[in-house]
């Protein structure tokens, strides 16, 4: 495949770590906010690759895994409903709620489908006019354009059965509220390069130069992963806090601005609980009060359900990059991919399913 | 339906349905003429044998004679049920999977498969013609693993169970020779052979439920491997295990065998064969093709000294043109498969959790 | 939140009053809305995610990388042959 296949180069990437390697002199911490690269460096084993200074910490970039218990129980809630017809990205559908998931809904009777992409989700809306179709609009930045034209084309074609359940995050507060906290130990950031593409990466310089810290953007092969840790640990080494962009074949500093404009007018900001984290004020995106008849949880009264996490879950620390998966006690035993008790063992990015699946054992050198 | 096989209307008739139905009816199941017709106009031709012909209960295989002529031989026995929708996608369809499947777990414990069974529930509804395409096929396939079909059943159930057909199949094969092939056997030191691309089942199977919304020219890889083992047992290769890697695909059945045998395995990314077009629409919705049903490729796990001329003698068969060696069993870490990446770095290759789901991180 | 796949833009026609496409992705065809990309013409590449094109990938930017890492791997042999 043509832009893959380049940037999976075994020997150009054993000589960027090498270059790494060679340009690194002390320990550095560097965290990557982004499930896609947590999953791509985990499976590729590019974590093996690097110098032992280099300490990847995997952040909260996973949407399944950081979108609110509350509103995973209100997803349950309304796709346990006769006549309602739940529609949602595949990773959705194994996330726990206070008990129970969409899987077990589907199997007791729910009408619970998976979609790739939302304009299928309008599709089941019009081929099923006496039945609500519920969409469960969750993402980063990367999914809101294609999330936000959903609801257009739902107004466009006067769909009075559609409605989307939407829990948006936004990277910027997420990484402003881990650089604040106290006792973080990250250095330097690898920006997300597809919340990017839609983005650009002009929010962040405020950031880097704030909190001192550089941030690249950076993409998903082996490749890019590596350019980017390259970039950022020569940033770290020069003092420096700029922004650079190591994924410039799809990324502009600009974004892309048809995209925001779009996202500007369907949703608004608002405050996000981010599971495992908590309130990080203004991280989230809700749909405008003038397309209120599109918002699933206007549609639907459905009582607030008090959540209830696992209590031995660590998942917030781990999305903080505060604790490795392994050091957890409930990892790999308790909690694993067949029984996940928190969202990060289920979602193939969350850091704790990737560890499991590509890591958990000491290999022998 | 073709009218010249229906029989002619002579004098009084009881006012039933007619015995000519373009669909399946509740009563087709119900043991009266209705069944009697469906067998012997729909069934019947498409597998009819002289085991069949004789319309009793059990056929009655000469089996034991065979097994008399030759010293030390075994008996082995299968059964696999068929639940695929849809019933037809490229590549195959439920028919030929059902015969093929039984037809490779029976191959994959080194036997050579005779004779098999087939039943079927149907559901009210489902047309005649749908059946008939279905039996054709089963047909063929049984004529090119050499196996006979001797023995169904038939049932029908109400509309809305069933997904149009469900089929068991179960066979009975002989074994000839005196190796000992289980998934309990692979050994430290022995070389793990893969007999051609995988992930082509399982994504022509999606691609045709149209849920996902790609098109391509994939193909189901769903094939007879009876020819191919007996190839590698006539070429004297000390075979330790096979498998056929279904569903939960390639990672799983690692594992399974890994598990049974309590040994690691090591295996390189870059010695896996997959068709070009299947990575890219794993690439795209975001599946491992490791976990990927198959229906047509087998694990063969050898003693080292034998591997390349298992390889050859792989690569010199009709299923086997894009065999390749994939890795090795360890003695450690038991019960673990790693697997070594292009890049050099180690990862270890679990089983599946449950269903396998398109991502969209 | 980032399975973004590049394919090729096949085809392009409008459906329910927005640009639609079809997309190559090595073989493997697949429609993708076209809306955020108006600039797009057939034979461009698009980043697809969830069937939608964020935006074309530029082929020139995609070469200069691939450019500096093969010139880095060059100065590296060089440097090992010293």
């Amino acid at each position: 495949m043509k832009f893959v296949q380049e940037f999976r180069d075994a020997r150009l990437a054993q000589n960027l770590a090498n270059k790494i390697r060679e340009i690194t002199t002390r320990p550095w911490v560097i965290m990557e906010i982004c499930g896609g690269q947590t999953h791509s460096i985990l499976r590729n084993g590019i974590d093996q690759l690097l110098p032992s200074e280099i300490e990847l910490v995997h952040g909260p970039g996973c949407p399944v895994c950081v979108t609110a218990l509350e509103t995973i129980d209100k997803a349950l809630a309304i796709a346990s409903q006769e006549g309602v017809i739940f529609t949602s990205y595949g990773d959705m559908l194994r996330v726990p709620g206070s008990g129970r998931d969409l899987f077990s809904i589907r199997a007791a009777g729910g009408d619970v489908r998976v979609v790739y992409s939302p304009l299928d989700a309008l599709t089941i809306a019009r081929q099923n006019p006496d039945k609500e179709v519920v969409f469960f609009a969750i993402g980063f930045e990367t999914t809101a354009p294609a999330n936000c034209m959903a609801l257009l084309q739902a107004e466009a074609m006067g769909l009075t059965n559609f409605s989307m359940l939407v829990s948006h995050v936004r990277v910027p507060p997420a990484m402003k509220a881990i650089l604040q906290s106290p006792g973080n130990r990250v250095k330097g950031f690898l920006a997300a390069g597809h919340v990017c593409t839609v983005m650009g990466y002009w929010e962040y310089v405020s950031i880097a130069e704030a909190y001192h810290t550089p941030i690249v953007v950076t993409g998903f092969e082996p490749l890019d992963i590596l350019q980017g840790i390259y970039q950022v640990i020569t940033l770290l080494e020069q003092g420096a806090a700029e922004v650079q962009n190591a994924y410039r074949r799809v990324v502009t500093y600009e974004g892309n601005q048809l995209a925001q404009q779009v996202i500007q007018r369907v949703f608004q900001e608002c405050d996000r609980k981010w599971r495992g984290i908590g309130l990080i004020p203004s991280s989230g995106w809700c749909i405008r009060e003038e397309y209120a008849r599109f918002d699933a949880e206007k549609r639907f009264a459905v009582d607030a359900i008090q959540p209830q996490e696992a209590s031995v879950c660590i998942a917030g620390q781990i999305l903080q990059g505060r604790y490795k998966p392994p050091q957890c006690p409930a990892f790999g035993t308790e909690c694993t991919p067949e029984h996940p008790l928190g969202a990060t063992m289920v979602s193939s990015e969350g850091a704790c399913a990737a560890y499991y699946r590509f890591s958990r054992f000491n290999l022998p050198k | 339906m073709n009218a010249e096989n229906l029989p002619e209307f002579e004098g009084p008739m009881c006012p039933l349905p007619l015995p000519h139905s373009e669909q399946i009816l509740l009563g087709h199941g119900s043991g009266g003429k209705l069944m009697h017709d469906l067998i012997s106009q729909v069934f019947m031709p498409p597998l009819h044998n002289p085991f069949l012909a004789q319309c009793d209960d059990a056929s009655v295989i000469p089996i034991l004679d065979e097994l008399s002529a030759t010293p030390s031989v075994r008996l082995a026995f299968s059964t696999d049920s068929h639940v695929v929708t849809p019933l037809f996608f490229p590549g195959g369809d439920i028919g030929k999977l059902a015969v093929c499947g039984t037809v490779n777990d029976l191959a994959m414990m080194g036997a050579t498969p005779r004779y098999l069974t087939a039943g079927f529930i149907l559901e009210e509804g489902l047309e005649v013609e749908v059946l008939t395409r279905v039996l054709h096929s089963m047909r063929q396939a049984a004529e090119e693993a050499r196996v006979l079909i001797v023995a169904g059943d038939t049932k029908v159930v109400e509309k809305g169970k069933a997904d149009g057909m469900y089929i068991n199949t179960a066979g009975i094969g002989v074994i000839e020779h005196n190796l000992y092939i289980s998934g309990n056997n692979a050994q430290p030191g022995d070389v793990i052979l893969l007999s051609g691309t995988i992930g082509n089942h399982g994504i022509a199977v999606l691609e045709a439920r149209q849920e996902l919304g790609f098109s391509s020219h994939i193909q189901s890889d769903i094939a007879p491997l009876n020819t191919l083992v007996e190839a590698l047992i006539h070429g004297g290769i000390r075979i330790h295990a096979m498998r056929d890697p279904t569903r939960g695909g390639l990672a799983t059945t690692l594992n399974e065998i890994a598990a049974q045998s309590k040994v690691g395995m090591l295996i390189h990314e870059e010695q896996i064969p997959i068709q070009p077009e299947v990575a890219s629409v794993c690439e795209m919705l975001g599946f491992d093709p490791l976990y990927i049903a198959n229906e047509g490729v087998m694990i063969t796990i050898v003693a080292k000294d034998d591997a390349p001329a298992a390889l050859e003698v792989m690569r010199a068969s009709k299923y086997g043109t894009q065999a390749a060696i994939i890795g090795e069993v360890l003695e450690t870490p038991v019960e673990r498969v790693l697997m070594k990446t292009a890049y050099g770095s180690t990862r270890v290759v679990d089983t599946p959790s449950g269903e396998i789901l398109p991502r969209i991180c | 939140m980032c399975l973004g796949t590049p394919g090729k833009i096949v085809e392009i026609y409008e459906r329910d009053g927005i640009k639609m496409g079809k997309i190559d992705f090595g073989g493997v065809i697949r429609e993708a809305c076209l809306a955020y990309v108006p600039e797009a013409r057939l034979g461009d590449y698009a980043l697809i995610h969830v069937g939608f094109a964020l935006n074309l990938i530029s082929e020139e930017e995609a070469q200069e990388t691939l450019e500096l890492l093969q010139q880095i791997m060059e100065f590296e042999d060089q440097g090992d042959q010293l």
